[in-house]
């Protein structure tokens, strides 16, 4: 298979970060984003859990880039994520009993994320090892970031802590809201309107530097 | 079917080495796994049953049963019980003293009810309703201040998961009732 040209692995790391990030700018990964994200711990777990399945993917896929076929490549892709993701479940039921407990289903279901068979069909089957490793890499630290900027907002507000450590004064009334689901859309929903409205001012100003 | 094998025999041969992967995972973990179940319920012992220092697991009736032990001696009985709750499955260790007249305590191993309303019945304050009440009568749950000693004042907000684990508790104690009482180690 000769080799393709595509964005180089430095491309592909940073612009998982933010300007590609998956949860802000692809919308995808929302079942973890709204439903895990009302501790730091919990949030911080599963996107540990994510890089591992979509660093490993990745790397496979990309070994076998050249052994796909075009038409069962989907049923390779969701074969190796399923496989990962099973590894990551058993390890955490094993070594992170209490926390395997909190994330209950949501850890399973990382098999469908489509962040990872996003990142495996986009950037690992058709790439070298190298890049696509570096692509989970970045993609992987733009959805812990995404993560964490809710998690933050919805723990500190919803129970006044922050990494079950207190951060508010013990007369804050937790807004039990917020840990709620509602308060996953109320939060994504505003964190998702700020992202897009810096965004838009930035593009502005960009043009305007430009005409003057 | 030649054309058949050369098309998928990618797939066939990831499906087997990942199953062989995974079969590895699983053995090297599956005992991890089932000690770390086992060290929740019997570090919870001595709490559900006063005195008790250590716990022994056992199968009777088809259930798993443990025998709280003071040295060789049993002074009560904790069961594992579950049943459907209002979000999904929940799950109890249930103490109880050894002639199972009376609840010693009760302990949430699992579940996933509303956050703030629901999962309210894994506190200590509602917990600590069970203990001492006698499983003479079914506990029946109120909405009110408990007045008779078999009723349990529900969650404010979460009436359903407050049934339920009376439901968990009635059901279990009185399945249970006759052979645990017969198979109690006495001296």
């Amino acid at each position: 298979m000769a080799q393709q040209d595509g964005p180089t692995p430095l491309e592909r790391f940073i612009n998982g970060i933010l300007p590609e990030n998956p949860v802000y700018r692809q919308l995808l990964g929302m079942c973890p984003t709204l439903a895990v994200t009302n501790g730091m711990k919990a949030a911080m777990t599963m996107s540990a859990a994510v890089a591992f399945v979509l660093i490993c993917a990745n790397i496979v896929t990309s070994l076998i880039r050249g052994l796909l076929k075009p038409h069962l490549r989907i049923l390779v892709f969701t074969l190796t994520i399923a496989t990962f993701v099973t590894i990551a479940d058993r390890f955490l039921a094993a070594y992170m009993y209490q926390m395997s407990k909190q994330l209950g289903p949501y850890v399973p279901l990382i098999i469908v994320n489509c962040i990872i068979i996003c990142r495996c069909e986009v950037c690992a089957s058709k790439q070298p090892v190298f890049t696509a490793a570096s692509d989970a890499v970045g993609q992987s630290l733009g959805f812990a970031l995404a993560l964490a900027s809710i998690a933050t907002v919805r723990e500190i507000l919803g129970s006044g802590t922050w990494f079950g450590l207190r951060v508010l004064p013990e007369m804050w009334p937790d807004w039990v809201i917020m840990v709620l689901p509602p308060g996953a859309f109320l939060t994504l929903g505003l964190l998702l309107g700020t992202a897009n409205w810096i965004g838009s001012l930035r593009a502005k100003g960009s043009q305007t530097s430009q005409e003057g | 079917m030649k054309n058949d094998i050369g098309q998928a025999w990618l797939v066939i041969v990831l499906s087997l080495l990942f199953g062989g992967a995974l079969a590895g995972v699983q053995a090297k973990l599956q005992g991890k796994i089932e000690e770390n179940r086992l060290a929740e319920t019997l570090s919870q012992i001595p709490r559900l049953v006063p005195g008790a220092q250590s716990g022994e697991a056992t199968v009777l009736a088809g259930r798993s049963v443990y025998r709280a032990m003071v040295g060789e001696r049993q002074v009560g009985w904790v069961l594992l019980a579950g049943g459907q709750g209002f979000a999904d499955r929940i799950d109890l260790l249930i103490g109880l003293d050894v002639g199972v007249k009376t609840l010693t305590g009760l302990y949430v191993l699992d579940q996933r009810e509303t956050p703030g309303l629901g999962n309210r019945i894994v506190e200590d304050a509602w917990r600590g309703q069970f203990v001492g009440k006698t499983t003479a009568a079914p506990l029946q749950v109120t909405k009110a201040e408990a007045a008779v000693q078999s009723e349990i004042r529900s969650v404010t907000g979460a009436t359903i998961s407050s049934e339920s684990v009376c439901d968990i508790v009635n059901s279990t104690v009185a399945d249970l009732r006759d052979e645990l009482a017969a198979e109690a180690i006495r001296e």
